[in-house]
């Protein structure tokens, strides 16, 4: 069933159509074209899909599209500002290695923005726990919450 | 020390802009106009015959542009043994035979349209177990081998077997021995991009793949084959590859899926896409395989090890990939890990009804190392010497000729052994059995490529623009662990300009030159000197232009002064991007005026070179033997573990993983190989297991398969020993794979002296914990 959605998404307001189904991924991914934000597993297992809802870090692959409604989206394409320069935690997570195939990079960049949004100065251990939904078979995690950590001592 | 000024820094990685806002294009994310998604069927049997197949009603389905099965497709063949093909007639051998295939306009309706096919089996008798599979009497898999000749057994038809000195003898002369018997099991390479394939055809038949596949080139090769199989004769492939979400050898094939979508997109005549769920990932690509390892140790009183005698049984699963041939580099910890001067090594491949198995980082060489390092710690304690003081007295050394003849050039593994018993505090804490306990275990991989194709080489184009940036076509595959950065550091290094002003492009077969593919941790070092062979020639040739190059500059009150470079090219340098006389530093003009000099004026000049580097290694010879690569890397890895003998958790405490590096060319990119390699051999020995029940994946999900999670983050100290490689790129080695092939046995060991008592068998879970605590306890209360 066809349904009609308004929501504001990286800070621009969005009009559209969407079927009753989707799921904030499909409706961002297949419709939209905002490809940066990945599907790892489709089961919110993974977190590679991991968006910004109303300042909350959720697996978009689980959010229903028609939930929408009213609410603000940020993701990986709005990290950056309009001039491109870099978050603070994008730059980070490329001053220290935190990046390799870089699939899983975008959402634990989102992970990490909400951890940092909620908790500006997070332990270790508190990084640890907001990124734990976040599957990264390259890094080893050690690299990505240096970059974590730096970013929260530069704010 | 020589002075650099891109070597040796901790350059970020050239993609990581791209990859940090969500610009980079991976295969999921692409799409191609008029593109059709197709989905396969597989086997609801891990053995069986097929009696028929009725695609009827998915073909009568709106959208559904295509539906094939084994009946419809030309005789192509590939894998190994080209045992393989890409829709299964007659019968299947495991629950991933391809069994149909559908193309349609979106997934959804390709996905109904499986549904709708139905297929009639007839259940054979099936064999998971490798040792059964070797009885009299077991069903046969494959009835007839390639050539059509009767299959006797479901051994494959691989003479794996080296032998070196006299091993019985020594075994006689040796005052301790130390037998064990040591499995390991299924784990998988999860990359967190799965895997994904389009093709499509244009009018004259050319085939164009986007594939994020390891092997471009080998690749196209396969793929060729497959048009003269369906008779297109002339016809030719290209292969892109977009940003790769993880490798990690699992790519180093080409598979069913991806001849299913040639044949697809030639039937239709449209683009089309298979891309793999995440499920498919887990069940339908191939994972590293479980060995059997039967091993003998044995040395003298002093401690130097006398003979290493090890037989394997390898479950290869239902056909061969590259998992069939990973015996070739367990061979080389057997027979080169330490100095043993006897060594026998046999192994069988055997066919079961399992999934089929393929390279995994390390190729074999975790599965042997667990072997080999484990069943030291043993043989240490028959001997009453402490383990690391026997990896000191049998440790390899620089010259020397291994029973397999690798030259052993450069080799810290001394150094590596002592630092990590330093760094551990291990004569203290050594032998306490106290639930607390440190291990050590080391390793031996290849660190200069290695020749396992009749070729081990890698090409590099570059040209230089206008302005001085430098444009490098490398034949090198990036799969995000940093080749293009590395890359880029040595070309910079090498032509004296910044690592900012060099371009590297990896992704197209039609615009690179030719390389065998990213294996063999041979990517930094051959790719990197291929790449420094071509920057010499181009570094010539600017120096040939700028000799006595002339350039008038106007002063700040307009005056004009002639400033004239060195006629020797002999005599000139580039740093920083301006070519300077040596005699004369303050005589210097920039890159670009060079440059755009030599294409403005009549008879110009390109300057452009490339360069074919392809390592003076060996292949094996008909007893396996050979210098294989041009250069080994070593280390040791050592882990304080704290065992609780209530939950039997396992919690390192400590882990510190020396590598004998040559040159770290990029530390920050090499800490990061380590790290990510070590979280991976970690979840080998401790967490990850491919589950199969009679063939079945039982564990296709996250929640089911433990990978570590940033909660489980391991405290990994990288200790960096530089030998500085006379064949390496500035003296670097190979480090990909190293990292994860020493963990499990040096988590092994570590449990071992925690509680007294060795698990031979991976993951090392609680649950085998607890059962050997109790068993402990059982026999004391006796």
């Amino acid at each position: 069933m066809k349904h009609r959605l308004f929501f504001t998404l990286n800070g621009d307001g969005v009009e559209t159509e969407i079927e009753s189904h989707w799921s904030l991924l499909q409706l961002l991914r297949d419709h939209l074209e905002l490809t940066g934000t990945k599907e790892g597993c489709g089961k919110g297992e993974c977190g590679a899909c991991t968006v910004i809802v109303d300042g909350k870090a959720v697996n978009s692959c689980l959010y229903p599209a028609m939930e929408l409604e009213g609410r603000e989206v940020l993701t990986i394409e709005g990290l950056a500002d309009a001039e491109g320069n870099l978050h603070p935690i994008q730059k980070a997570f490329v001053e220290h290695g935190a990046v390799q195939c870089g699939f899983c990079t975008p959402g634990m960049l989102m992970s990490a923005k909400a951890l940092l949004d909620e908790k500006p100065k997070p332990s270790e251990e508190e990084i640890r726990k907001g990124i734990a939904g976040n599957f990264c078979r390259c890094t080893g995690y050690i690299q990505i919450i240096e970059a974590i950590m730096a970013a929260s001592k530069g704010r | 020390m020589e002075e650099f000024t891109s070597v040796g820094k901790r350059v970020a990685k050239g993609d990581a802009r791209d990859k940090v806002t969500g610009r980079a294009v991976y295969m999921d994310d692409l799409k191609v106009p008029g593109m059709l998604y197709g989905k396969i069927l597989f086997s609801k049997f891990p053995h069986a015959k097929i009696l028929n197949i009725d695609t009827s009603k998915a073909e009568k389905l709106v959208g559904v542009r295509a539906v094939l099965t084994g009946r419809d497709i030309p005789p192509i063949r590939f894998g190994f043994l080209k045992d393989n093909v890409p829709l299964k007639w007659g019968k299947v051998r495991s629950y991933r035979d391809e069994v149909a295939a559908v193309a349609a306009i979106d997934p959804d309706i390709a996905e109904e349209a499986l549904n709708l096919i139905g297929v009639e089996y007839e259940a054979l008798p099936a064999v998971f177990d490798p040792e059964e599979a070797m009885e009299e009497g077991a069903p046969l898999i494959h009835e007839v081998d390639p050539r059509g000749n009767p299959m006797e057994s479901n051994v494959l038809p691989l003479p794996w077997k080296l032998v070196a000195g006299d091993v019985d003898k020594a075994r006689r002369e040796s005052t301790h021995i130390a037998e064990d018997r040591l499995k390991t099991t299924w784990v998988t390479h999860i990359c967190m991009g799965t895997m994904g394939i389009i093709a499509e055809f244009d009018l004259r038949n050319n085939l164009t793949i986007y594939a994020n596949t390891q092997i471009p080139y080998l690749a196209q090769r396969d793929y060729n084959d497959a048009l003269a199989a369906m008779g297109l004769k002339g016809g030719k492939t290209r292969v892109i590859q977009p940003t790769i979400g993880g490798g990690f050898g699992s790519k180093l094939d080409t598979y069913g899926q991806d001849y299913i979508a040639i044949l697809l997109a030639h039937r239709t005549r449209k683009p089309v896409k298979i891309q793999f769920t995440r499920e498919e990932e887990f069940f339908a690509t191939s994972p590293r395989q479980p060995t059997v390892i039967n091993i003998a140790q044995g040395c003298t009183k002093d401690g130097k090890l006398t003979f290493r005698d090890v037989s394997m049984i390898l479950d290869n699963g239902a056909y061969a990939s590259w998992g069939a041939t990973t015996p070739s580099v367990m061979m080389m910890p057997i027979s080169s890990l330490y100095k043993v001067p006897n060594i026998r090594y046999i192994t069988r491949c055997v066919y079961t009804n399992n999934t089929w198995s393929q390279a995994m980082r390390g190729y074999g060489n975790p599965q042997a190392t667990f072997g080999i390092e484990s069943n030291l710690d043993h043989l240490a304690e028959e001997a009453g010497i402490d383990p690391s003081e026997v990896r000191l007295i049998n440790s390899n050394t620089p010259g020397e000729v291994t029973p397999q003849r690798f030259k052993i050039t450069s080799c810290g593994l001394k150094e590596c052994i002592e630092k990590v018993a330093e760094s551990l505090d291990w004569e203290s804490k050594h032998g306490r059995r106290d639930g607390r306990g440190v291990g050590m275990a080391s390793l031996i991989h290849v660190g200069g490529g290695a020749r396992v194709y009749k070729s081990d080489g890698c090409g590099t184009i570059i040209k230089v623009d206008d302005f001085g940036t430098v444009d490098v076509f490398t034949g090198a595959t990036d799969i995000g662990q940093g080749s293009d950065t590395v890359i880029a550091q040595v070309v910079a290094e090498e032509l004296g300009v910044g690592v900012e002003d060099v371009n590297v492009v990896d992704h197209d077969t039609e615009i690179c030159p030719w390389d065998v593919g990213v294996h063999a941790s041979r990517t930094t070092f051959v790719a990197c000197n291929s790449a420094i062979g071509a920057a010499k020639r181009v570094k010539e040739q600017i120096l040939e232009l700028a000799a006595g190059y002339v350039d008038i500059e106007k002063d700040k009150d307009g005056t004009k002064q002639e400033i004239k470079l060195d006629e020797d090219p002999a005599n000139l340098l580039i740093r920083d991007r301006m070519v300077y006389s040596k005699r004369d530093p303050e005589t210097k003009i920039p890159l670009g005026k060079i440059l755009r000099g030599s294409h403005y004026r009549t008879g110009g000049k390109m300057v452009m070179a490339e360069y074919f580097y392809d390592p003076d290694n060996e292949n094996l010879d008909r007893e396996f033997k050979g210098n294989l690569s041009m250069t080994y890397a070593y280390g040791t890895h050592g882990v304080e573990v704290e065992v609780d003998k209530e939950t039997g958790k396992v919690k390192i405490l400590k882990y510190v993983a020396a590598h004998d590096v040559g040159k770290a060319i990029n530390p920050m990119l090499l800490e990061g190989q380590i790290y990510g390699a070590v979280s991976m051999g970690v979840g080998y020995g401790l967490t990850e297991q491919l589950i199969f029940d009679k063939g079945e994946c039982m564990n296709p999900n996250f929640r089911d398969y433990k990978v570590l999670t940033a909660k489980d983050v391991i405290p990994v100290e990288p200790i960096i020993v530089e030998t500085i490689d006379r064949d390496g790129p500035f003296g670097a080695k190979g480090i990909g794979e190293p990292g994860c092939v020493p963990s499990a046995p040096a988590i092994a060991n570590a449990i071992y002296d925690a509680i007294g008592v060795r698990i031979n068998s991976l993951p090392i879970t609680p649950e085998k914990i607890l059962k050997v605590l109790r068993e402990k306890e059982g026999k004391k209360g006796e």
